[in-house]
Protein backbone atom coordinates (compact mmCIF):
# COMPACT_ATOMS: atom_id res chain seq x y z
CA UNK A 1 0.00 0.00 0.00
CA UNK A 2 1.25 3.41 -0.89
CA UNK A 3 1.36 5.70 2.11
CA UNK A 4 0.74 9.26 1.05
CA UNK A 5 1.45 12.46 2.94
CA UNK A 6 -2.12 12.59 4.24
CA UNK A 7 -1.55 9.51 6.40
CA UNK A 8 0.85 11.60 8.42
CA UNK A 9 -0.74 15.03 8.15
CA UNK A 10 -4.15 14.06 9.48
CA UNK A 11 -2.83 12.57 12.75
CA UNK A 12 -0.63 15.61 13.16
CA UNK A 13 -3.58 17.99 12.82
CA UNK A 14 -5.60 15.78 15.18
CA UNK A 15 -2.77 15.98 17.68
CA UNK A 16 -2.87 19.76 17.46
CA UNK A 17 -6.64 19.81 17.93
CA UNK A 18 -6.34 17.50 20.96
CA UNK A 19 -3.76 19.86 22.41
CA UNK A 20 -5.96 22.92 21.99
CA UNK A 21 -8.96 21.06 23.40
CA UNK A 22 -6.97 19.83 26.39
CA UNK A 23 -5.50 23.26 27.06
CA UNK A 24 -8.94 24.81 27.18
CA UNK A 25 -10.78 22.14 29.15
CA UNK A 26 -8.24 20.78 31.63
CA UNK A 27 -8.18 22.22 35.14
CA UNK A 28 -4.85 20.84 36.29
CA UNK A 29 -1.89 22.94 35.21
CA UNK A 30 0.32 19.90 34.59
CA UNK A 31 -2.35 18.52 32.26
CA UNK A 32 -2.46 21.88 30.49
CA UNK A 33 1.29 21.70 30.07
CA UNK A 34 0.99 18.21 28.57
CA UNK A 35 -1.58 19.57 26.12
CA UNK A 36 0.84 22.32 25.15
CA UNK A 37 3.48 19.68 24.50
CA UNK A 38 1.05 17.90 22.18
CA UNK A 39 0.61 21.11 20.22
CA UNK A 40 4.35 21.72 19.96
CA UNK A 41 4.93 18.10 18.92
CA UNK A 42 2.33 18.31 16.19
CA UNK A 43 4.13 21.35 14.78
CA UNK A 44 7.41 19.40 14.87
CA UNK A 45 5.75 16.44 13.20
CA UNK A 46 4.45 18.74 10.47
CA UNK A 47 7.93 20.04 9.79
CA UNK A 48 9.34 16.55 9.48
CA UNK A 49 6.52 15.37 7.24
CA UNK A 50 6.79 18.32 4.90
CA UNK A 51 10.53 17.92 4.72
CA UNK A 52 10.35 14.21 4.00
CA UNK A 53 7.61 14.36 1.40
CA UNK A 54 7.90 17.75 -0.28
CA UNK A 55 11.60 18.62 -0.07
CA UNK A 56 13.50 15.33 0.34
CA UNK A 57 16.69 16.96 -0.94
CA UNK A 58 17.14 19.40 1.94
CA UNK A 59 17.29 19.09 5.71
CA UNK A 60 15.88 22.43 6.80
CA UNK A 61 12.69 21.08 8.40
CA UNK A 62 14.57 18.39 10.34
CA UNK A 63 17.03 20.91 11.73
CA UNK A 64 14.17 23.21 12.68
CA UNK A 65 12.53 20.32 14.51
CA UNK A 66 15.67 19.62 16.52
CA UNK A 67 15.79 23.22 17.67
CA UNK A 68 12.05 23.28 18.34
CA UNK A 69 12.36 20.23 20.60
CA UNK A 70 15.11 21.91 22.60
CA UNK A 71 13.03 25.07 22.91
CA UNK A 72 10.00 23.05 24.02
CA UNK A 73 12.12 21.43 26.73
CA UNK A 74 13.21 24.86 27.99
CA UNK A 75 9.61 26.04 28.03
CA UNK A 76 8.52 23.00 30.02
CA UNK A 77 11.32 23.48 32.54
CA UNK A 78 10.31 27.06 33.27
CA UNK A 79 6.61 26.24 33.35
CA UNK A 80 7.19 23.37 35.81
CA UNK A 81 9.26 25.65 38.05
CA UNK A 82 6.46 28.21 38.10
CA UNK A 83 3.85 25.52 38.78
CA UNK A 84 5.90 24.38 41.77
CA UNK A 85 5.91 27.98 43.00
CA UNK A 86 2.13 28.12 42.70
CA UNK A 87 1.83 24.76 44.47
CA UNK A 88 3.84 26.09 47.39
CA UNK A 89 1.67 29.20 47.53
CA UNK A 90 -1.83 27.71 47.35
CA UNK A 91 -1.36 23.99 47.96
CA UNK A 92 -2.66 22.67 44.64
CA UNK A 93 -2.18 23.09 40.91
CA UNK A 94 -5.76 23.80 40.01
CA UNK A 95 -6.01 26.51 37.39
CA UNK A 96 -9.41 27.63 38.67
CA UNK A 97 -7.79 28.54 41.98
CA UNK A 98 -5.46 31.18 40.60
CA UNK A 99 -7.99 33.95 40.35
CA UNK A 100 -6.64 36.75 42.49
CA UNK A 101 -6.38 39.10 39.53
CA UNK A 102 -9.15 39.34 36.98
CA UNK A 103 -10.97 41.79 34.74
CA UNK B 1 34.60 28.90 8.58
CA UNK B 2 35.09 32.61 8.39
CA UNK B 3 35.11 33.91 11.94
CA UNK B 4 35.30 37.53 10.84
CA UNK B 5 31.55 37.30 10.24
CA UNK B 6 31.02 37.57 13.96
CA UNK B 7 32.27 41.15 13.75
CA UNK B 8 28.96 42.08 12.18
CA UNK B 9 27.13 40.74 15.23
CA UNK B 10 28.74 43.36 17.43
CA UNK B 11 25.53 44.49 19.23
CA UNK B 12 24.69 40.92 20.24
CA UNK B 13 28.26 40.22 21.30
CA UNK B 14 28.32 43.38 23.42
CA UNK B 15 25.10 42.43 25.21
CA UNK B 16 26.47 38.92 25.71
CA UNK B 17 29.66 40.49 27.11
CA UNK B 18 27.72 42.54 29.64
CA UNK B 19 25.77 39.42 30.56
CA UNK B 20 29.03 37.57 31.28
CA UNK B 21 30.51 40.47 33.25
CA UNK B 22 27.40 40.69 35.44
CA UNK B 23 27.35 36.93 35.83
CA UNK B 24 30.98 36.75 37.00
CA UNK B 25 30.63 39.76 39.27
CA UNK B 26 27.53 38.23 40.80
CA UNK B 27 28.92 34.73 41.20
CA UNK B 28 32.52 35.31 42.22
CA UNK B 29 32.48 38.88 43.54
CA UNK B 30 32.51 39.52 47.27
CA UNK B 31 30.19 41.71 49.31
CA UNK B 32 31.82 44.88 48.03
CA UNK B 33 31.36 43.90 44.41
CA UNK B 34 27.71 43.01 44.97
CA UNK B 35 27.10 46.45 46.44
CA UNK B 36 28.26 48.23 43.32
CA UNK B 37 26.63 45.74 40.95
CA UNK B 38 23.58 47.91 40.25
CA UNK B 39 25.37 51.15 39.27
CA UNK B 40 28.07 49.16 37.45
CA UNK B 41 25.47 47.45 35.26
CA UNK B 42 23.83 50.75 34.38
CA UNK B 43 27.14 52.41 33.50
CA UNK B 44 28.32 49.40 31.50
CA UNK B 45 25.08 49.36 29.61
CA UNK B 46 25.32 53.08 28.87
CA UNK B 47 28.81 52.51 27.42
CA UNK B 48 27.46 49.57 25.43
CA UNK B 49 24.70 51.74 24.01
CA UNK B 50 27.26 54.28 22.83
CA UNK B 51 29.37 51.47 21.35
CA UNK B 52 26.41 49.98 19.49
CA UNK B 53 25.54 53.46 18.26
CA UNK B 54 29.06 54.02 16.93
CA UNK B 55 29.58 50.55 15.53
CA UNK B 56 29.25 50.39 11.75
CA UNK B 57 26.23 48.70 10.32
CA UNK B 58 26.88 46.02 7.74
CA UNK B 59 25.53 46.30 4.25
CA UNK B 60 25.42 42.53 3.81
CA UNK B 61 23.91 39.63 5.66
CA UNK B 62 26.12 37.05 7.34
CA UNK B 63 25.82 33.29 7.86
CA UNK B 64 24.38 32.95 4.39
CA UNK B 65 21.98 35.82 4.94
CA UNK B 66 20.46 34.44 8.15
CA UNK B 67 21.45 37.52 10.07
CA UNK B 68 21.61 41.13 8.93
CA UNK B 69 22.57 44.20 10.87
CA UNK B 70 21.63 46.98 8.49
CA UNK B 71 20.97 50.61 9.38
CA UNK B 72 17.31 50.07 10.26
CA UNK B 73 18.12 47.15 12.58
CA UNK B 74 20.87 49.18 14.19
CA UNK B 75 18.55 52.16 14.73
CA UNK B 76 15.95 49.86 16.27
CA UNK B 77 18.55 48.36 18.62
CA UNK B 78 19.60 51.84 19.70
CA UNK B 79 15.96 52.70 20.46
CA UNK B 80 15.59 49.54 22.54
CA UNK B 81 18.82 50.37 24.34
CA UNK B 82 17.52 53.78 25.36
CA UNK B 83 14.49 52.06 26.82
CA UNK B 84 16.51 49.40 28.63
CA UNK B 85 18.79 52.07 30.11
CA UNK B 86 15.77 53.93 31.48
CA UNK B 87 14.40 50.68 32.91
CA UNK B 88 17.77 50.00 34.58
CA UNK B 89 17.66 53.46 36.18
CA UNK B 90 14.11 52.81 37.38
CA UNK B 91 14.93 49.48 38.94
CA UNK B 92 17.77 50.82 41.14
CA UNK B 93 15.77 51.07 44.32
CA UNK B 94 13.91 47.81 43.81
CA UNK B 95 17.11 45.92 42.94
CA UNK B 96 18.94 47.31 45.96
CA UNK B 97 16.15 46.44 48.39
CA UNK B 98 16.75 44.00 51.24
CA UNK B 99 14.71 41.19 49.72
CA UNK B 100 16.54 41.40 46.39
CA UNK B 101 20.07 41.57 47.81
CA UNK B 102 21.08 38.03 46.86
CA UNK B 103 19.10 37.86 43.64
CA UNK B 104 19.66 41.14 41.86
CA UNK B 105 22.44 39.68 39.72
CA UNK B 106 20.01 37.12 38.36
CA UNK B 107 17.56 39.86 37.51
CA UNK B 108 20.15 41.63 35.35
CA UNK B 109 21.28 38.38 33.76
CA UNK B 110 17.74 37.48 32.76
CA UNK B 111 17.19 40.99 31.49
CA UNK B 112 20.24 40.88 29.22
CA UNK B 113 19.36 37.38 28.03
CA UNK B 114 15.97 38.64 26.87
CA UNK B 115 17.55 41.69 25.27
CA UNK B 116 19.87 39.36 23.37
CA UNK B 117 16.85 37.43 22.15
CA UNK B 118 15.14 40.60 21.01
CA UNK B 119 18.23 41.68 19.07
CA UNK B 120 18.15 38.33 17.29
CA UNK B 121 14.45 38.75 16.56
CA UNK B 122 15.13 42.11 14.96
CA UNK B 123 18.11 40.96 12.92
CA UNK B 124 16.89 37.51 11.94
CA UNK B 125 16.23 36.89 8.27
CA UNK B 126 15.59 33.19 8.67
CA UNK B 127 12.70 31.69 10.59
CA UNK B 128 14.87 29.35 12.66
CA UNK B 129 16.92 32.24 14.00
CA UNK B 130 13.74 34.22 14.50
CA UNK B 131 12.15 31.46 16.60
CA UNK B 132 15.29 31.14 18.72
CA UNK B 133 15.30 34.89 19.26
CA UNK B 134 11.61 34.97 20.07
CA UNK B 135 11.88 32.17 22.61
CA UNK B 136 14.99 33.48 24.29
CA UNK B 137 13.21 36.82 24.49
CA UNK B 138 10.03 35.46 26.00
CA UNK B 139 11.10 32.59 28.29
CA UNK B 140 13.39 34.50 30.70
CA UNK B 141 10.68 37.14 30.99
CA UNK B 142 8.47 34.52 32.68
CA UNK B 143 11.14 34.10 35.35
CA UNK B 144 11.44 37.88 35.68
CA UNK B 145 7.68 38.23 36.15
CA UNK B 146 7.69 35.67 38.94
CA UNK B 147 10.67 37.37 40.57
CA UNK B 148 8.94 38.71 43.69
CA UNK B 149 9.23 35.46 45.58
CA UNK B 150 7.13 36.48 48.55
CA UNK B 151 4.25 38.09 46.67
CA UNK B 152 1.51 35.76 45.46
CA UNK B 153 0.41 37.94 42.53
CA UNK B 154 3.87 37.65 41.02
CA UNK B 155 3.60 33.84 40.81
CA UNK B 156 0.11 34.04 39.42
CA UNK B 157 1.23 36.47 36.72
CA UNK B 158 4.23 34.25 35.92
CA UNK B 159 2.17 31.10 35.39
CA UNK B 160 -0.41 32.96 33.32
CA UNK B 161 2.34 34.39 31.17
CA UNK B 162 4.23 31.15 30.58
CA UNK B 163 1.13 29.11 29.70
CA UNK B 164 -0.14 31.67 27.20
CA UNK B 165 3.37 32.23 25.84
CA UNK B 166 3.89 28.54 25.14
CA UNK B 167 0.42 28.29 23.64
CA UNK B 168 1.15 31.16 21.29
CA UNK B 169 4.55 29.85 20.31
CA UNK B 170 2.97 26.47 19.53
CA UNK B 171 0.47 28.23 17.30
CA UNK B 172 3.29 30.20 15.69
CA UNK B 173 5.31 27.05 14.99
CA UNK B 174 2.25 25.36 13.51
CA UNK B 175 1.84 28.37 11.23
CA UNK B 176 5.51 28.23 10.30
CA UNK B 177 5.21 24.57 9.39
CA UNK B 178 2.52 25.49 6.86
CA UNK B 179 4.69 28.35 5.63
CA UNK B 180 7.47 25.79 5.21
CA UNK B 181 5.21 23.60 3.11
CA UNK B 182 4.74 26.59 0.88
CA UNK B 183 8.34 27.67 0.73
CA UNK B 184 10.18 25.38 -1.72
CA UNK B 185 12.12 23.99 1.22
CA UNK B 186 13.82 27.07 2.55
CA UNK B 187 12.96 29.23 5.52
CA UNK B 188 15.02 32.26 4.48
CA UNK B 189 12.86 35.36 4.31
CA UNK B 190 14.13 36.18 0.82
CA UNK B 191 13.52 32.68 -0.59
CA UNK B 192 10.11 32.67 1.00
CA UNK B 193 9.26 36.00 -0.63
CA UNK B 194 10.16 34.51 -4.00
CA UNK B 195 8.10 31.38 -3.33
CA UNK B 196 5.13 33.46 -2.28
CA UNK B 197 5.49 35.65 -5.37
CA UNK B 198 5.60 32.65 -7.71
CA UNK B 199 2.94 30.58 -5.97
CA UNK B 200 -0.78 30.94 -6.10
CA UNK B 201 -2.71 32.52 -3.28
CA UNK B 202 -4.28 29.59 -1.47
CA UNK B 203 -6.22 28.72 1.63
CA UNK B 204 -3.13 27.07 3.06
CA UNK B 205 -1.19 30.29 2.88
CA UNK B 206 -4.04 32.25 4.46
CA UNK B 207 -4.20 29.80 7.38
CA UNK B 208 -0.44 29.91 7.77
CA UNK B 209 -0.51 33.71 7.82
CA UNK B 210 -3.30 33.80 10.39
CA UNK B 211 -1.33 31.43 12.65
CA UNK B 212 1.87 33.44 12.33
CA UNK B 213 0.00 36.67 12.97
CA UNK B 214 -1.60 35.18 16.07
CA UNK B 215 1.76 33.98 17.36
CA UNK B 216 3.50 37.33 17.03
CA UNK B 217 0.31 39.21 17.91
CA UNK B 218 0.50 37.56 21.30
CA UNK B 219 3.85 39.22 21.98
CA UNK B 220 2.36 42.55 20.95
CA UNK B 221 -0.90 41.89 22.85
CA UNK B 222 -3.14 42.62 19.89
CA UNK B 223 -6.71 42.17 20.90
CA UNK B 224 -7.94 38.63 20.58
CA UNK B 225 -4.57 37.62 22.05
CA UNK B 226 -4.34 40.27 24.76
CA UNK B 227 -6.00 38.47 27.66
CA UNK B 228 -2.74 37.84 29.51
CA UNK B 229 -1.66 41.48 29.40
CA UNK B 230 -3.58 43.06 32.27
CA UNK B 231 -2.98 40.24 34.76
CA UNK B 232 0.69 39.94 33.95
CA UNK B 233 1.30 43.69 34.07
CA UNK B 234 -0.44 43.93 37.42
CA UNK B 235 1.28 40.99 39.03
CA UNK B 236 4.82 41.53 37.77
CA UNK B 237 7.29 43.69 39.70
CA UNK B 238 6.96 47.25 38.36
CA UNK B 239 10.40 47.44 36.63
CA UNK B 240 9.60 44.19 34.83
CA UNK B 241 6.20 45.57 33.82
CA UNK B 242 7.78 48.63 32.28
CA UNK B 243 10.34 46.44 30.52
CA UNK B 244 7.59 44.20 29.19
CA UNK B 245 5.42 47.07 28.03
CA UNK B 246 7.97 48.92 25.92
CA UNK B 247 11.01 46.83 25.06
CA UNK B 248 9.32 43.52 24.36
CA UNK B 249 6.52 45.23 22.46
CA UNK B 250 8.87 47.43 20.43
CA UNK B 251 11.07 44.58 19.22
CA UNK B 252 8.06 42.43 18.36
CA UNK B 253 6.52 45.28 16.35
CA UNK B 254 9.70 45.69 14.31
CA UNK B 255 9.95 41.94 13.68
CA UNK B 256 6.28 41.85 12.73
CA UNK B 257 6.88 44.57 10.14
CA UNK B 258 9.91 42.84 8.64
CA UNK B 259 8.29 39.42 8.44
CA UNK B 260 5.04 40.57 6.95
CA UNK B 261 6.41 43.03 4.43
CA UNK B 262 9.48 41.07 3.45
CA UNK B 263 8.09 37.54 3.26
CA UNK B 264 4.44 38.11 2.55
CA UNK B 265 4.48 41.52 0.89
CA UNK B 266 3.25 39.94 -2.31
CA UNK B 267 -0.04 38.81 -0.77
CA UNK B 268 -0.56 42.06 1.12
CA UNK B 269 -3.98 42.91 -0.27
CA UNK B 270 -4.97 39.27 -0.83
CA UNK B 271 -4.39 37.94 2.61
CA UNK B 272 -3.13 39.92 5.49
CA UNK B 273 -4.25 43.49 4.97
CA UNK B 274 -7.79 42.62 6.05
CA UNK B 275 -6.71 40.44 8.95
CA UNK B 276 -4.52 43.22 10.25
CA UNK B 277 -7.24 45.79 9.55
CA UNK B 278 -9.68 43.94 11.80
CA UNK B 279 -7.02 43.35 14.45
CA UNK B 280 -6.11 47.04 14.57
CA UNK B 281 -9.70 48.22 14.97
CA UNK B 282 -10.34 45.63 17.67
CA UNK B 283 -7.06 46.37 19.45
CA UNK B 284 -7.49 50.12 19.61
CA UNK B 285 -11.17 50.02 20.56
CA UNK B 286 -11.19 47.18 23.06
CA UNK B 287 -7.99 48.42 24.69
CA UNK B 288 -9.53 51.85 25.14
CA UNK B 289 -12.87 50.62 26.43
CA UNK B 290 -11.26 48.35 29.02
CA UNK B 291 -8.86 51.05 30.12
CA UNK B 292 -11.81 53.27 31.01
CA UNK B 293 -12.84 51.12 33.96
CA UNK B 294 -9.45 50.34 35.51
CA UNK B 295 -8.57 51.61 38.96
CA UNK B 296 -5.20 49.95 39.47
CA UNK B 297 -2.53 52.02 37.74
CA UNK B 298 -0.60 49.03 36.39
CA UNK B 299 -3.75 47.46 34.94
CA UNK B 300 -4.63 50.84 33.53
CA UNK B 301 -1.24 51.11 31.84
CA UNK B 302 -1.70 47.55 30.55
CA UNK B 303 -4.86 48.40 28.65
CA UNK B 304 -3.40 51.70 27.55
CA UNK B 305 -0.46 49.77 26.09
CA UNK B 306 -2.86 47.37 24.34
CA UNK B 307 -4.45 50.30 22.59
CA UNK B 308 -1.04 51.85 21.82
CA UNK B 309 -0.05 48.55 20.18
CA UNK B 310 -2.92 49.11 17.77
CA UNK B 311 -1.47 52.49 16.82
CA UNK B 312 1.97 50.92 16.33
CA UNK B 313 0.41 48.37 13.98
CA UNK B 314 -0.82 51.23 11.78
CA UNK B 315 2.78 51.51 10.61
CA UNK B 316 2.71 47.86 9.53
CA UNK B 317 -0.52 48.16 7.59
CA UNK B 318 0.99 51.09 5.68
CA UNK B 319 3.71 48.62 4.57
CA UNK B 320 6.08 51.16 3.02
CA UNK B 321 9.34 52.84 3.97
CA UNK B 322 7.54 55.74 5.63
CA UNK B 323 5.52 53.19 7.58
CA UNK B 324 8.68 51.61 9.01
CA UNK B 325 10.18 55.01 9.86
CA UNK B 326 7.00 56.19 11.57
CA UNK B 327 6.68 52.88 13.40
CA UNK B 328 10.18 53.35 14.78
CA UNK B 329 9.46 56.96 15.69
CA UNK B 330 6.24 55.89 17.40
CA UNK B 331 8.16 53.30 19.39
CA UNK B 332 10.85 55.74 20.53
CA UNK B 333 8.19 58.22 21.69
CA UNK B 334 6.19 55.42 23.29
CA UNK B 335 9.35 54.30 25.11
CA UNK B 336 9.92 57.67 26.77
CA UNK B 337 6.24 58.41 27.50
CA UNK B 338 5.39 55.00 28.88
CA UNK B 339 8.60 54.74 30.88
CA UNK B 340 7.95 58.25 32.23
CA UNK B 341 4.56 57.11 33.50
CA UNK B 342 6.02 53.90 34.91
CA UNK B 343 8.85 55.81 36.59
CA UNK B 344 6.28 57.84 38.53
CA UNK B 345 4.25 54.73 39.37
CA UNK B 346 7.45 53.00 40.48
CA UNK B 347 8.59 55.92 42.64
CA UNK B 348 5.23 56.17 44.40
CA UNK B 349 5.11 52.40 44.89
CA UNK B 350 8.66 52.33 46.28
CA UNK B 351 7.91 55.05 48.80
CA UNK B 352 4.31 54.41 49.81
CA UNK B 353 3.30 51.05 48.31
CA UNK B 354 0.20 52.59 46.73
CA UNK B 355 -0.94 51.70 43.22
CA UNK B 356 -4.53 52.83 42.80
CA UNK B 357 -5.65 55.82 40.83
CA UNK B 358 -7.61 57.14 43.84
CA UNK B 359 -4.40 57.20 45.85
CA UNK B 360 -3.08 59.84 43.48
CA UNK B 361 -5.74 62.35 44.59
CA UNK B 362 -4.20 65.70 45.41
CA UNK B 363 -0.68 64.54 44.56
CA UNK B 364 0.27 68.03 43.34
CA UNK B 365 0.14 69.41 46.87
CA UNK B 366 2.77 67.10 48.23
CA UNK B 367 4.81 66.00 45.20
CA UNK B 368 4.43 68.65 42.49
CA UNK B 369 7.31 67.41 40.33
CA UNK B 370 6.04 63.85 40.16
CA UNK B 371 2.64 65.23 39.19
CA UNK B 372 4.17 67.32 36.42
CA UNK B 373 6.08 64.33 35.07
CA UNK B 374 3.00 62.09 35.14
CA UNK B 375 0.93 64.80 33.46
CA UNK B 376 3.46 65.21 30.67
CA UNK B 377 3.61 61.43 30.14
CA UNK B 378 -0.19 61.21 30.00
CA UNK B 379 -0.41 64.15 27.57
CA UNK B 380 2.20 62.53 25.37
CA UNK B 381 0.44 59.13 25.40
CA UNK B 382 -2.86 60.83 24.56
CA UNK B 383 -1.24 62.86 21.78
CA UNK B 384 -1.74 66.44 22.95
CA UNK B 385 0.10 68.87 20.62
CA UNK B 386 3.33 70.25 21.93
CA UNK B 387 4.53 66.89 23.19
CA UNK B 388 6.17 64.04 21.29
CA UNK B 389 3.11 61.79 21.28
CA UNK B 390 1.32 64.22 19.00
CA UNK B 391 4.04 64.14 16.38
CA UNK B 392 4.36 60.37 16.47
CA UNK B 393 0.61 60.00 15.93
CA UNK B 394 0.69 62.50 13.04
CA UNK B 395 3.57 60.68 11.40
CA UNK B 396 1.97 57.27 11.68
CA UNK B 397 -1.38 58.55 10.36
CA UNK B 398 0.46 60.23 7.48
CA UNK B 399 2.18 56.99 6.58
CA UNK B 400 -1.17 55.18 6.47
CA UNK B 401 -2.74 57.95 4.37
CA UNK B 402 0.19 57.87 1.95
CA UNK B 403 -1.14 54.55 0.61
CA UNK B 404 -4.12 56.42 -0.89
CA UNK B 405 -6.58 53.67 -0.10
CA UNK B 406 -10.12 54.56 0.94
CA UNK B 407 -10.34 51.69 3.43
CA UNK B 408 -7.19 52.86 5.16
CA UNK B 409 -8.55 56.42 5.39
CA UNK B 410 -11.49 54.93 7.29
CA UNK B 411 -9.02 53.14 9.55
CA UNK B 412 -7.33 56.44 10.35
CA UNK B 413 -10.73 57.95 11.12
CA UNK B 414 -11.50 55.13 13.56
CA UNK B 415 -8.10 55.58 15.16
CA UNK B 416 -8.73 59.30 15.51
CA UNK B 417 -12.08 58.74 17.21
CA UNK B 418 -10.36 56.35 19.57
CA UNK B 419 -7.73 58.96 20.35
CA UNK B 420 -10.53 61.12 21.74
CA UNK B 421 -11.78 58.25 23.90
CA UNK B 422 -8.27 57.64 25.16
CA UNK B 423 -7.99 61.32 26.07
CA UNK B 424 -10.74 60.76 28.65
CA UNK B 425 -8.98 58.09 30.64
CA UNK B 426 -5.54 59.64 30.41
CA UNK B 427 -7.00 62.89 31.72
CA UNK B 428 -8.70 60.98 34.57
CA UNK B 429 -5.23 60.44 36.02
CA UNK B 430 -4.38 64.10 35.53
CA UNK B 431 -7.63 65.11 37.17
CA UNK B 432 -6.95 62.89 40.17
CA UNK B 433 -3.56 64.53 40.65
CA UNK B 434 -4.46 68.17 40.10
CA UNK B 435 -8.19 68.65 40.82
CA UNK B 436 -9.42 66.01 43.27
CA UNK B 437 -8.47 66.90 46.81
CA UNK B 438 -10.01 64.03 48.73
CA UNK B 439 -8.11 62.67 51.70
CA UNK B 440 -5.93 60.76 52.21
CA UNK B 441 -3.25 62.45 50.18
CA UNK B 442 0.07 60.68 49.72
CA UNK B 443 2.61 62.29 52.03
CA UNK B 444 5.61 64.20 50.86
CA UNK B 445 8.70 62.12 50.10
CA UNK B 446 12.07 62.56 48.46
CA UNK B 447 12.84 60.25 45.60
CA UNK B 448 16.36 58.99 45.05
CA UNK B 449 18.83 60.79 42.83
CA UNK B 450 18.83 58.00 40.24
CA UNK B 451 15.05 58.00 40.00
CA UNK B 452 15.20 61.74 39.39
CA UNK B 453 17.74 61.30 36.60
CA UNK B 454 15.59 58.62 34.96
CA UNK B 455 12.46 60.73 35.21
CA UNK B 456 14.33 63.79 33.94
CA UNK B 457 15.54 61.89 30.86
CA UNK B 458 11.98 60.76 30.14
CA UNK B 459 10.68 64.32 30.43
CA UNK B 460 13.40 65.63 28.13
CA UNK B 461 12.41 62.94 25.63
CA UNK B 462 8.70 63.73 25.89
CA UNK B 463 9.22 67.45 25.39
CA UNK B 464 11.94 67.46 22.74
CA UNK B 465 11.66 64.28 20.63
CA UNK B 466 8.83 65.74 18.60
CA UNK B 467 10.59 69.04 18.00
CA UNK B 468 14.08 67.85 17.12
CA UNK B 469 14.26 67.19 13.41
CA UNK B 470 17.54 65.16 13.42
CA UNK B 471 15.59 62.27 14.92
CA UNK B 472 13.24 62.15 11.96
CA UNK B 473 16.15 62.46 9.55
CA UNK B 474 18.05 59.73 11.35
CA UNK B 475 15.12 57.31 11.20
CA UNK B 476 14.13 58.06 7.60
CA UNK B 477 17.76 57.81 6.48
CA UNK B 478 18.36 54.57 8.31
CA UNK B 479 15.25 53.04 6.78
CA UNK B 480 16.18 54.19 3.29
CA UNK B 481 19.77 53.00 3.59
CA UNK B 482 18.77 49.66 5.00
CA UNK B 483 18.61 46.42 3.09
CA UNK B 484 14.91 46.25 3.71
CA UNK B 485 13.56 46.07 0.20
CA UNK B 486 10.37 47.98 -0.44
CA UNK B 487 7.51 46.23 -2.11
CA UNK B 488 8.82 47.44 -5.47
CA UNK B 489 11.12 44.42 -5.47
CA UNK B 490 8.14 42.15 -5.48
CA UNK B 491 6.44 43.98 -8.29
CA UNK B 492 4.04 46.04 -6.22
Amino acid sequence: MDISILWYLVPSILLFACGVYGFITRKNMIAMLISLELMLNSADLNFVIFNRYLFPGSMEGMIFTLFAIAIAAAETAIAIALIINIYRAIGNTNVTDIKEMKF
Amino acid sequence: MDYSQFGTMLPELIVLGIFLVVFFMDTFGGEGVKKILTPCTAILFLLATVAIWLAPSASEGIFGGMYVNDTACKAMKCILNIGVFLVLLQSFKWADSEEMSVRKGEYYELLFATLFGMYLMISARHFLLFIIGLESASLPIAAMIAFDKYRYESHEAGIKYILTAVFSSAVLMMGLSFVYAFSMGSLYFSDLALAVAQGEMSGLLAIALAFVMAGIGFKLSLVPFHLWTADVYQGAPTPVTSYLSVISKGSAAFAFFIIFTQCFGQVYSDAWEWMLYALIILTITVGNLFALRQKNMKRFMAFSSVSQAGYIMLGVIAANALGLASLMFYIIVYVVSNLGAFAVIQTIEDNTGKLNMDDYNGLHKTNPWLSVAMTLAMFSLAGIPPFAGFFSKILIFTSVCSTNSMALYMLVLIALINTVISLYYYLCVVKAMWISNEEPIIGEFKSTCVAKIGLGLCIIGIVFFGLVSPIYEWLVNSVELSMWQPLALLGL
